[in-house]
């Protein structure tokens, strides 16, 4: 071991490269453990309504937070997501896995008790800066700082890797939504609405939960492969063993291409699931109540999550480009089916049409890392990653501006209810299509933008 | 110093590891799709 590595601090790349005898498959777990905790942003809607009376307590009062303010501090956490994965994406990559993890628990854990004092202090501002700029930039650190490190161990499966971590995400709502509620129940009195000790005690635990995930978390050494797999020599056609600058990747029109890509995937599924309860109900009035609305969106979350592996490990076989395919085509497909579905009053069709479309749009998410280690090489993978989530924003806010206008659109124009969704279906589908067509343009990045060998070895590595 | 020199994955690093996160996982999809399946029936 060398002198560097012996003085090397606790968050040096040096530090964690593994040692003789250490297993790929305790990084997964590492990069779950970081994963199931920031996912926790999908079920942070638990604490809307109990936040809307911390002052009456049994019910809202007028100096009462409402429900749209509270809304804007997941928008902003989502914000800070993308911004935070684009503008420090290089940093995670070059400070490696565990310092950005580190960080992000700091910050997710941090963002929780900030907002615990804004609820103490029933200052909404204090909750926006702790769990919407604080607790977002923690998200979009933990969101990209496990997927290069995933990559470099599972080079001969990196769909699957990047698809397990990143389906921690969509689930980490399963552990987040019955464990709040449980808490706050455990935390509530006559007097008191439990969510500020709610807050502190998911911040101290996500924040130990994520240290564990940065503790177990290892760079594998240098040209390590893993047995029996023989890296390509020769470049295939859509999958580069160059790498290429993480602001040079900016300049080429693949980038641009895949942002597309997924921004119109993003687009197509979020704007249904924000509205999943209301659009299954107004479609079939009468036959799907309020309760057995609430039942679908569970069983849609459960898609989203599952079809982010299975997708993502999919794509190992056929091809990121093939699978994009599939999403794109079937989704199209799927989508125009919905209105028929509607129309002949088949709630078996309706749901399953939902599901397999939100199992592609947790798969969108899933399969781009990987897509995007074919296109720019492993090293800065993480890093290119974190500035497409800029995709992510975007399509966050397309999605349901689409879905809602035109519902409200089509419903003062005369149109019924159970009807008023089949333009959205319609332009979603077209949505799907330009997603295929941008799919198709996606060739092999030009020489040019590669970078030379010793470059790749040189930058980033003086930790 | 680098953290691994104590020595290389035991099947008990795993089981420990995967059962931190699988554990909460499962209980959390479980509780998730009985609720899903009430609310069905």
């Amino acid at each position: 071991m060398s002198a560097t590595t012996e003085s090397a601090g606790l968050f040096s790349t040096q530090r964690i490269v593994a040692g003789p005898g250490f297993s790929r498959w305790m990084v997964p777990p590492a990069a779950l453990c970081v994963h199931l905790c920031i996912g926790q942003a999908y079920a942070f809607s638990v604490f809307n309504l109990p936040m809307t009376r911390l002052l009456g307590i049994t019910q809202s009062t007028p100096d009462d937070w409402k429900l749209t303010d509270l809304g804007w501090i997941f928008s902003i956490a989502i914000v800070f997501l993308g911004l935070s994965a684009a503008v420090l994406g290089r940093w995670v990559e070059e400070g490696g896995p565990r310092r950005a993890m580190f960080a992000s628990g700091l910050c997710f854990g941090g963002g929780f008790l900030i907002s615990a004092a804004g609820v103490y202090a029933h200052n909404i501002w204090i909750i926006y800066f702790g769990y919407g700029v604080i607790g977002g930039i923690g998200l979009g650190l933990g969101y990209i700082s496990p997927v290069s490190t995933l990559i470099k161990w599972f080079p001969d499966r990196p769909g699957m890797a990047t698809g397990m971590a990143i389906m921690g995400f969509g689930g980490a709502a399963f552990i987040a939504s019955p464990l709040s509620v449980l808490l706050m129940r455990q935390f509530t009195t006559p007097t008191h609405v439990g969510v500020a000790e709610t807050f502190i005690v998911l911040g101290v635990v996500y924040f130990c939960f994520m240290m564990v995930g940065a503790m177990i978390v290892r760079l594998p050494p240098p040209g390590w492969r893993p047995a029996g797999y023989v890296a390509p020599v020769q470049a295939q056609k859509l999958i580069t063993t160059n790498n290429v600058f993480v602001y040079q990747a900016l300049k080429t029109p693949q980038f641009w291409l895949i942002w597309w890509v997924l921004c119109l995937n993003v687009t197509a599924g979020i704007g249904v699931i924000g509205q999943a309860s209301a659009m299954s109900q107004e479609m079939f009035p009468g036959h799907i109540t309020a309760v057995a609305a609430a039942g679908f969106v569970g069983f849609m979350s459960l898609f989203n999550m599952v079809g982010r592996f299975i997708w993502a490990s999919v794509s190992d076989y056929i091809g990121r480009k093939n699978t994009y395919f599939v999403f794109f085509a079937l989704g199209t497909i799927l989508y125009a089916t919905v209105p028929y579905a509607g129309g002949i009053g088949s709630v078996g069709l309706f749901v399953a049409c939902f599901c397999i479309i939100i199992s592609m749009y947790g798969g969108g998410f899933a399969t781009v890392p990987a897509y995007l280690r074919d296109m720019f090489g492993t090293r800065y993978v993480g890093a290119i990653h974190g500035m497409l989530l800029t995709a992510w924003s975007a399509a966050g806010i397309f999605g349901p501006v689409l879905v809602n206008y035109i519902r409200q659109y089509n419903v003062d124009s005369g149109i019924p209810k159970a009807q008023a969704y089949n333009i959205t279906m319609y332009l979603m589908a077209a949505l799907l299509v330009v997603g295929f067509l941008c799919n198709l343009c996606i060739t092999a990045v030009n020489e040019r933008h590669h970078m030379e060998p010793d470059e790749s070895d040189a930058i980033g590595m003086a930790d | 110093m680098n953290d691994q020199t104590a020595g290389g994955t035991t099947p008990l690093h795993l089981i420990l590891a995967w059962g931190l996160v699988g554990i909460p996982l499962a209980w959390g999809v479980v509780e998730t799709v009985m609720n899903a399946l009430k609310l069905f029936s």
